[in-house]
């Protein structure tokens, strides 16, 4: 016999959470009033965006965008019966000038170089930036990019990038040629010297005679028609490509054991992370003009690519020595162990694991020298800020401020915005944090 | 990128330095373009409209050289430069001229090794105030706080009023003229002060400009004008005679109306020795004989000039004031074409 009257024998069914601790309602419960101060912060967070739209929002939606100057704007907006200093945006400014924004004083009949440029732009990256998804086919595209990109944006002859290539290609033959035959060293050495002496002596009969015989080319644009976005963009991206092959070179040589090439690599590190860019813009802008020959036309913006390129190398071999001091000393060890020689181990062990690591300071320098650019309006180069500077100047335009400046400002953000996405959907992939 | 055409480019540059000290009008007459130094913007003196075309006061100039010696007023690459980089860029040859509202002071003439070839505008500083606070005069200003862009002679001509009206002010630094015009907008000073066109051009922008008044004083002399390196005489006198060409057109009613009218030949000798119709000046300046024609030609004479750009029609609305011609009682005052 038993006492006990009542045995269940089969388990209940899960009932619905309570509705206070699921949906919208829990959410708010558990993120928004989860104590008083958090309700009372909330309460306050909430009345302070509401300020903010409240008086932001009117201000943009604004039926400016065909006024063809500010006091255009100012009758429309009287007209509604708005008054007063912030009573609306006046649009049409952008409605004007967002072409000029983004392009500068490139040629419009020509606006589909840039264009073309940044869109194979995007092709050249796939295969760097997604490998798993884009056949690796496309890298010897990528790897013909940085010829391409300068001659669909400065144009001339055809025959000058096929001349620079072909200097990697004559060096690349002695190399192959040397080396076989007698030391790798000295391959390495004469191979260079060839480049060099195909680059300075050979290479300007070479585009000359070729020019003669087949004139391919297209319209040279000068380099006082870039401006705007195209402006900051080509100067970030050559910068970004230039500074991270550089700045890992830099990185290694600070760790070398050759003394030269150690103190040649710290004392310049150290003294460009010592200077501002600012200075190094007015070097190239200024200094360098008065040491150069008087009539020398050395590219205003090609001075301007040099500076920031070395600026951001330095920083970026910081951030990749960080990632080589991140490692273990058995990595090494583990590589000389299997016979290993220094770039092998570099190229198989050394730096997957040591740029993997430095990820998300590789992708913040990029952005910070992407914003970087925009010191160039400094020395009067009419990057977005110093055109903004124009179009203020315009009799129709003085007096606007926030548009413009709003207008670049949310451009800014989406480049940047979407590389520091980019950076997170890489670490995620590669799962730098070894957990 | 193109490393064999820049190493290529320094090398042939560097040869051809030697070579390279001929004087400015051959340079540019070879090279069929003016490079022509303007600023990165000002209202009313330079800006480029929606189309990248510069336009604007300085700019005539340059357009007025370009046309009188290559003939083409649109042969010109415009070089913006900054406060900072306008004197390096010029001395390192750049540049081939700076039109760009550049004050004629004796250290920029003597020590920094310029020459200024006339004066395209008198300015001086002045002050603007809202005509709430009932001030009628900067001598009644005492106690005020300034807003002054730092780091120009601006700054020290106000301390220098101050202290001789033994009055105070509070200064309120500010970078650009945007940041000025905000800042005075909003109250954080009760006055501005900068160049007295820069001021009209910025109450000209203001919701209810009448609230704003401009007080009676001009504390300095800021004669403005085009400036070429010392020593190129040759291409020093072609920019300073081709401002003056600009200037006499005006005294002598010549207008781009009448230009063509004119330049067939008058009663008036220095018209036809101006317009070329007579004499040979142009050939004394190294340039054919209609050079002055073509450069009153690209713009219209200095009243024209003035007029389209921050004449009192325009949304700047300057008055002539110092810059009418001498027989109107202003300063414009060209020496004699003969």
């Amino acid at each position: 016999m038993s006492d006990i009257g009542y045995v269940r024998t089969e388990m209940l069914p899960e009932k619905e959470p309570p509705a206070s601790e699921v949906g919208i309602i829990g959410w708010m419960r558990h993120n928004l009033f989860s104590g008083w101060i958090n309700s009372i912060l909330t309460l306050l967070s909430i009345y302070f965006v509401y300020k903010i739209l409240e008086a932001v929002v009117p201000w943009i939606i604004s039926p400016t965008w065909d006024a063809g100057s500010l006091s255009e704007c100012r009758e429309i907006l009287h007209a509604l019966g708005r008054e007063g200093h912030y009573a609306g945006a006046c649009w049409g400014v952008i409605h004007e000038r967002w072409i000029q924004l983004i392009f500068g004083f490139y040629p419009p009949e020509l606006y589909w170089r840039p264009i073309a440029a940044f869109v194979l732009l995007g092709v050249a990256l796939a295969p760097v930036l997604f490998a798993d998804k884009v056949p690796s086919k496309l890298l010897i595209f990528s790897g013909l990019y940085p010829f391409i990109f300068p001659w669909l944006l400065w144009g001339g002859t055809i025959w000058g990038p096929i001349s620079a290539l072909l200097g990697f290609v004559v060096g690349w033959a002695v190399y192959t040629l040397i080396s076989k035959t007698m030391s790798g060293l000295l391959g390495i050495i004469l191979g260079v010297l060839a480049s060099l002496v195909w680059w300075l002596v050979i290479s300007s009969y070479f585009v000359g005679a070729m020019d003669s015989v087949a004139a391919i080319g297209i319209e040279v644009v000068e380099s006082r028609k870039f401006g705007g976005f195209m402006l900051s963009i080509t100067i970030g991206v050559v910068a970004i490509a230039c500074s991270l092959p550089l700045g890992i070179v830099l990185a290694l040589g600070r760790q070398s054991d050759l003394m030269i090439v150690k103190y040649l690599s710290v004392g310049f590190i150290e003294f460009i992370r010592g200077v501002p860019l600012i200075t190094l813009l007015f070097v190239a802008s200024t200094l360098l003009n008065l040491f150069l020959p008087p009539g020398t036309n050395f590219d205003i913006i090609l001075r301007v690519l040099i500076m920031v390129t070395l600026f951001s190398a330095a920083y970026m071999a910081e951030v990749i020595r960080g990632g080589l001091a991140a490692l273990p000393r058995g990595q090494y060890e583990g590589a000389d162990s299997l016979g290993l020689n220094y770039w092998q181990a570099q190229r198989l062990i050394i730096m997957p694991q040591a740029l993997k690591i430095s990820i998300p300071g590789i992708v913040s320098t990029f952005i910070g020298v992407f914003k970087d650019t925009v010191l160039v309006s400094i020395i009067g180069l009419l990057d977005p800020l110093g055109l903004a500077t124009a179009i203020r100047a315009d009799a129709n335009w003085n007096g606007i401020v926030w548009e413009i400046y709003g207008f670049i400002g949310l451009l800014f953000f989406i480049f940047c915005f979407s590389m520091s996405r980019y950076s997170m959907y890489l670490e995620r992939k590669l799962h730098t944090g070894h957990r | 990128m193109k490393k064999s055409v820049i190493l290529g480019a320094a090398t042939i540059a560097g040869l051809a330095a030697g070579a390279a000290a001929a004087g400015t009008v051959d340079d540019v007459k070879a090279r069929g373009k003016l490079n022509c130094g303007v600023t990165t913007g000002l209202v009313g003196f330079a800006a480029p409209d929606a189309n990248g075309e510069w336009q604007g006061f300085d700019v005539a100039v340059c357009r007025a050289v370009a046309a009188a010696v290559l003939g083409d007023a649109n042969a010109v690459e415009f070089v913006p430069t900054t406060g900072k980089t306008r004197f390096t860029a010029l001395a390192s040859g750049e540049v081939d001229m700076l039109a760009r509202n550049t004050t004629w002071t004796f250290s920029r003439d003597v020590d920094l090794k310029f020459e200024f070839t006339g004066v395209n505008y008198y300015d001086g500083q002045g002050f603007m105030v809202p005509k709430s606070l009932g001030v009628s005069s900067a001598k009644e200003l005492d106690g005020a706080t300034v807003c002054i862009q730092t780091g120009t002679t601006t700054e020290l001509n106000l301390a220098d009023f101050f202290r001789s009206n033994n009055i105070s002010y509070e200064p309120v630094p500010i970078e650009t003229n945007a940041e000025a015009q905000q800042q005075y907008l909003a109250g954080a000073c009760d006055v501005y002060t900068t160049d007295a066109s820069g001021l009209a051009a910025t109450r000209a922008t203001f919701e209810n400009p009448g609230d704003h008044v401009l007080l009676p004083e001009i504390i300095s002399k800021e004669p403005l004008g085009p400036l070429v390196r010392h020593g190129d005489h040759e291409w020093g006198d072609v920019v300073r005679w081709t401002l003056n060409a600009l200037v006499s057109a005006e005294e002598l009613g010549i207008t781009s109306a009448n230009i063509d009218e004119m330049a067939a030949g008058t009663d008036n000798p220095e018209v036809n020795r101006l317009l070329g119709s007579e004499g040979t000046l142009g050939e004394m300046l190294g340039l054919d004989a209609e050079w002055a024609k073509r450069a009153v030609k690209a713009g219209g004479n200095y009243g024209e000039v003035f007029a389209k750009n921050i004449g009192e029609e325009t949304p700047i609305g300057l008055a002539r004031g110092l810059n009418a011609q001498w027989t109107e009682g202003g300063l414009l005052y060209s020496p004699p074409f003969r």
